[in-house]
């Protein structure tokens, strides 16, 4: 069977977008000084190879070819807009030194810089993984939309606003000083690891086999690896999107229904991942520099190993959560460390540090309300129990979690 | 800000509603309307009949015309509405989405109109 000549062609673009866009963002803008003006350009390429590769067949060097497409359509914008002529000979002499780099394999990657201007400290946090995923991955908004559950037409409004910000405080493209750099990274990491996380709620997409948000996580903590090879902190990172990719088609039954991780079958875990997550995160604490990721990625292994091994690894976890605690204090990691004390000293201490916890903070947290609700169960206190499972239920978007939740529930007795 | 989730659910789930996967059914509910009330956003709402127990009324050029069943026969049915009062659309799409409908249906959100325009 040969596959449609425009199936084959949108493939090939779907690739180049996600091996290249960035690239070429990042040569682009950081030639111009223009971002969206770049992104134009480039989309408006991107769309011409789509017809103009079915009809005229793959060039050697698709990103040459794209190059060259996007550099006219930005002359045409700038002799449309009369700018000044230095702006436009430096585009003419970028496109030449672009067309040579690309022949020659010497093309630079410059998306750490572009990686670094998403996650500046001025772009509010909660914009920088969509940034993130439109500038290096070439995601459209309406795409970016759907994962963050937010409109597509506010989620568009940001992150004009983003890149108006950018250009108007002239947020740059450039790897920070190295003083600065931890920090820095963090931001960085921080917004790739967002991707993943809003992989993992996305479970339906990860089944169907698309390419889903988790592997483009897994892709981009890979290219994070690579363009800081000295760095620990990109390696705990990889290493913890690994331990969690290991296990997440074990998390549903064929028939789709919840599996908690202490009813997983272990042996269907990804022993490949496994290992080149304890490879990475061995070679990362080599380094001596603990970090935020480092410690998430031990607590992963930590439980994992506790799978399988006769004895579990509570008491370790929950000194790891401690020190998790001390740089990434989030809501996720005070639960995981409840969680993990209870295992180890039993659910009644658990139940009475979940209630040192404020209640404000805690109101709709849905984990935290699954906890409570099983180890009030554990302790045989129905009633609460009842009560909060029924919160727990009631936040979940997932329907699986739902109907677990919903097995789990004591009956009511009469 | 007062947004609407209107709810619609598959023609087939409002027989849940009954039979042996009423417990489910309404466990879900139960626990979602319990956690709307207690998160302080729940402003009213009301659940529906099923859209076999509708009568949809026309007038067209005076004539009335009288149908059995919903407006539209859709795959998806609306099944009632929730208000709710939250800081912005971002939050009533969260809640949405943990609507037990959000799964098996659609919920749509739509801000309500408080003020009537007035032509003054």
């Amino acid at each position: 069977m040969t596959m449609p000549q425009t199936t084959l062609v949108s493939h090939i673009v779907e690739e180049i977008l996600r091996t290249s866009y960035g690239r070429l963002l990042a040569y682009l803008s950081s030639r111009t000084g223009d971002l969206s003006g770049a992104e134009d350009a480039l989309s408006e390429a991107f769309y011409q190879a789509l017809t103009h590769w079915t009809t005229q067949g793959i060039p050697t060097q698709p990103e040459a070819w794209l190059l060259k497409v996007a550099r006219n359509r930005l002359l045409d914008d700038f002799r449309h807009q009369k700018v000044q002529t230095s702006a436009l000979s430096t585009l003419l002499r970028l496109t030449e030194e672009a067309q040579n780099a690309v022949s020659q394999d010497i093309f630079p990657d410059e998306r750490l810089k572009l990686l670094f201007m998403c996650a500046h400290p001025a772009i509010d946090p909660s914009i920088r993984t969509p940034l993130l995923l439109q500038t290096v991955l070439g995601f459209d908004a309406v795409r970016i939309a759907s994962f963050f559950l937010v409109a597509p037409t506010t989620m568009g409004q940001r992150l004009v606003r983003a890149k108006t910000k950018i250009r108007d405080a002239k947020i740059p493209l450039e790897i920070p000083e190295r003083e600065e750099l931890p920090e820095r990274l963090e931001s960085v990491l921080e917004a790739i690891y967002a991707v993943y996380g809003q992989a993992w709620n996305d479970i339906t997409s990860a089944d169907s086999g698309r390419h889903g948000l988790a592997e483009e996580a897994l892709w981009l903590a890979r290219l994070m690896v690579r363009l800081l090879p000295e760095e620990p902190e990109p390696k705990g990172l990889l290493a913890l999107v690994l331990y969690c990719h290991a296990r997440h088609t074990t998390r549903r039954s064929p028939a789709g229904e919840f599996i908690p991780l202490s009813e997983q079958d272990t042996t269907l875990w990804s022993g490949s991942h496994i290992a080149e997550a304890e490879t990475l995160l061995l070679q990362a604490s080599s380094v001596g520099k603990m970090g935020r990721f480092q410690l998430e990625a031990a607590i992963q292994s930590a439980h994992m190993v506790g799978r399988s091994a006769e004895h579990s690894h509570a008491e370790s976890i929950v000194r790891l959560y401690d020190a998790l605690l001390q740089v990434a204090p989030t809501l996720g990691a005070v639960v995981g460390r409840t969680a993990a004390l209870a295992a180890w000293q039993g659910a009644v201490v658990g139940i009475q540090t979940l209630d040192t916890l404020d209640p404000a903070l805690m109101k709709i947290y849905q984990p935290y309300w699954a906890l409570r609700a099983y180890l009030l169960k554990e302790c045989r206190r129905d009633e609460e129990a009842r009560i909060a499972y029924d919160r727990a239920i009631g936040l979940t978007e997932d329907d699986s979690v739902r109907r677990f939740l919903l097995t789990q529930r004591p009956e009511t007795t009469y | 800000m007062q947004y609407a989730l209107i709810i619609y659910e598959k023609t087939e789930t409002f027989t849940n509603r009954q039979g042996e996967n009423a417990e489910v059914y309404w466990g879900a509910w139960t626990a979602y309307l319990g956690a709307l009330q207690e998160a302080g956003v729940l402003q009213g709402g009301q659940a529906l009949q099923p859209p076999t127990m509708a009568t949809t009324v026309r007038l067209s050029d005076g004539k009335r015309l009288v149908q059995d069943g919903p407006y539209a026969d859709t795959k998806e049915q609306l099944g009632g509405l929730f208000v709710l009062e939250l800081p912005s659309l971002d939050e009533a799409l969260q809640w949405a989405a943990r609507c037990p409908a959000a799964s098996d249906g659609a919920v749509e959100v739509r801000p309500l109109l408080l003020t009537p325009p007035r032509n003054d």
